[in-house]
């Protein structure tokens, strides 16, 4: 009996470390738990993907089999050496340049010229910002009319004014231009939004002193305003550089590439060769070409995308 | 003489004007009864009765009943399923001490810059190994968790005073009662905002539904839009595809009507979409 009674408090001890073992364990493994189901399904969307194109790009399919065939580099000396792909990356970068800093340019005028409050202020804020509400694809299907030879809203009022307009969609030399239009039409207003959220971080002392120094508008925009605003161009640089890469619906719904691929962007070129063509080793060294450049830009302005986030809450 | 910031207000009107015109071409022309296609169909003049003819005919021969709902299960199912996910991973980050945390969450915010659309073609091959190809479910799998709700509610989590939950835990609660009933509704205005944006991204959504959906049944507005304008090109019904683009943007436009100020917010706070 004596055994029961020294054992007795000797088991209880063991089950109580046991015990808050396993509850010490379950508080380690906690917020792992809790993050599970987010980085689960990250991995699987976002970073299981990136190692799988990578694979992808480096082998090919064997015809007739399911089995693949380890090729090194072929599909990207074969992507290089089709020219419609690098015709996608010319027309991307005349696309990036096109849009980025004129969008981002308009932004900048848009809020500051409609930064104070009050309801005429405020009802032009929402309709500038309206374009970047609607979806792309309804966008680009307003601008089928709107670019419509001779009866479009676009050739309407230019015949009005006695201006013959061009074929905006099917003359190879304009079409980019009319698809970049699009875009600035569309993003300027969203990019405002950030403009006017770093406008009003802006001390006003430091306005007043540059007006007292006798700094005239320009002077003021160009020496005070701009070089303050660099945290929100930058954080607005970045989403529009994704933004160039990323959005194809017009092309899809307005050109599909043509007219002979003046409006093929890189993404688009992916679609296609993935979609039409089934050329899956293409259209994963493509990936992994994009990929790449999304990564460089991103590692470059992670820093500055939290601080961006932080001046605009 | 006439100053300056009068200068700069009419031209701020002109320029609005001329940028609203492509969304007033389209309310013209949806009420428009003439939808033949002739010279006037530009003109942004309403010099007629209107109709709802339009809207009656894209009804009909658009499948918009269907496609309303299939865009609506898409967005508001994501959204649903995304608000467990954030809620879940932006208490971690915000009020729970492990390691490997701050690498974790560079994680997370790599993401952000890696947006779906980039990763069409391995992620559709992914939708089709697990037999997802050419259901709704597959469009929505990819978005289920969000780099960007999270770090949205870390940062709401955060600007939370930790007395509340304390109270509530010395009152025996547990974690998730204090999450459920004591976080989240003091997170609202964070969710909100995460709501509107995700909403969005995924009602306006274009690409990776057209790829992952086969069915004409299936399909959601931005691809029964899309066809729909392909399709009248020949046709040149535009008073019809006005009617249809409308029909597409008006949820849009009437949810940022109750939500404005939230919407810029919001906007402001993503930059990158859901």
């Amino acid at each position: 009996m004596t055994s029961i009674a020294t054992h007795a408090p000797l088991l209880s001890a063991v089950r109580r470390k046991r015990r808050t073992l396993r509850a010490r364990l379950a508080r380690r493994a906690w917020p792992y738990l809790l993050l599970a189901p987010s980085l689960l399904l990250l991995a699987a969307f976002t970073y299981l993907p990136i190692v799988r194109v990578v694979w992808d790009s480096l082998h090919d399919k064997v015809h007739g089999t399911t089995a693949t065939l380890f090729v090194g580099l072929r599909n990207y000396s074969d992507l290089f050496a089709d020219k419609a792909f690098v015709q996608s990356v010319v027309n991307n970068l005349v696309y990036a340049v096109g849009t980025v800093p004129l969008s981002m340019a308009l932004a900048l005028l848009f809020a500051l010229a409609l930064q104070r409050s009050g309801r005429i202020n405020a009802v032009m804020r929402a309709l500038l910002l309206f374009p970047s509400m609607v979806p792309l694809v309804a966008a680009a299907s307003l601008f089928f009319f709107i670019f419509l030879p001779g009866v479009g809203l676009f050739d309407h009022y230019l015949g009005k004014l006695g201006i013959r307009g061009a074929n905006w969609l099917g003359d190879p030399d304009v079409a980019l231009w009319s698809l970049i239009g699009i875009t600035v039409w569309k993003n300027a207003g969203y990019y405002m939004l950030f403009y006017l959220a770093g406008l009003q971080t802006l001390s006003s002392d430091v306005l007043e002193a540059a007006t007292i120094d006798g700094a005239n508008g320009w002077q003021r925009l160009r020496h005070v305003i701009v070089p303050l605003l660099a945290p929100t161009t930058a954080f607005v640089l970045v989403i529009a550089l994704i933004n160039v890469l990323t959005q194809v619906d017009h092309v899809i719904v307005l050109t599909k590439g043509g007219p002979s691929n003046s409006t093929k962007l890189v993404l688009y070129y992916i679609f296609e060769q993935a979609h039409e063509n089934f050329a899956a080793g293409r259209a994963a060294a493509a990936s992994v070409v994009s990929v790449s450049f999304l990564l460089a830009v991103s590692l470059f302005s992670l820093k500055t995308m939290e601080r961006g986030a932080h001046a605009a809450s | 003489m006439v100053r300056k910031s009068t200068v700069i207000a009419g031209l701020m009107l002109v320029i609005v004007f001329f940028w609203s015109t492509p969304f007033l071409w389209t309310l013209v022309a949806s009420f428009r009864p003439d939808n033949s296609g002739g010279i006037h169909m530009a003109s942004l003049l309403p010099d007629f009765v209107p109709t709802w003819a339009n809207f009656a005919e894209a009804f009909e021969s658009g499948d918009f009943a269907v496609y309303y709902v299939n865009t609506a299960i898409v967005a508001f199912g994501i959204l649903a399923i995304q608000i467990v996910t954030i809620s879940l991973a932006g208490y971690a980050f915000a009020r729970l001490d492990f390691p490997g945390r701050d690498f974790i969450f560079y994680v997370f915010l790599l993401q952000l810059m890696l947006v779906p659309p980039i990763l069409i073609v391995p992620n559709l091959r992914t939708v089709v190994d697990l037999g997802l190809y050419g259901s709704l479910l597959g469009v929505m799998l990819p978005y289920f968790a969000s780099a960007f709700g999270t770090f949205l509610m870390r940062q709401t989590f955060r600007q939370i005073p930790r007395d509340f939950e304390e109270a509530a835990f010395i009152d025996g609660a547990k974690w998730w009662q204090v999450l459920w009933h004591v976080l989240l509704p003091m997170a609202k205005p964070g969710l909100i905002a995460f709501a509107l944006v995700s909403l969005m991204a995924h009602w306006n959504e274009f690409l990776w539904p057209l790829m992952v959906l086969n069915e004409p049944s299936k399909q959601t507005l931005t691809i029964g839009l899309a066809s729909f304008a392909l399709g009248t090109e020949g046709g040149k019904e535009w008073g019809l595809l006005a009617a249809g683009t409308l029909l597409v943007m008006f949820p849009l436009l009437a949810l940022f009507a109750v939500f404005q100020r939230q919407f810029v917010n919001s906007f402001m706070f993503s930059g990158l979409k859901g």
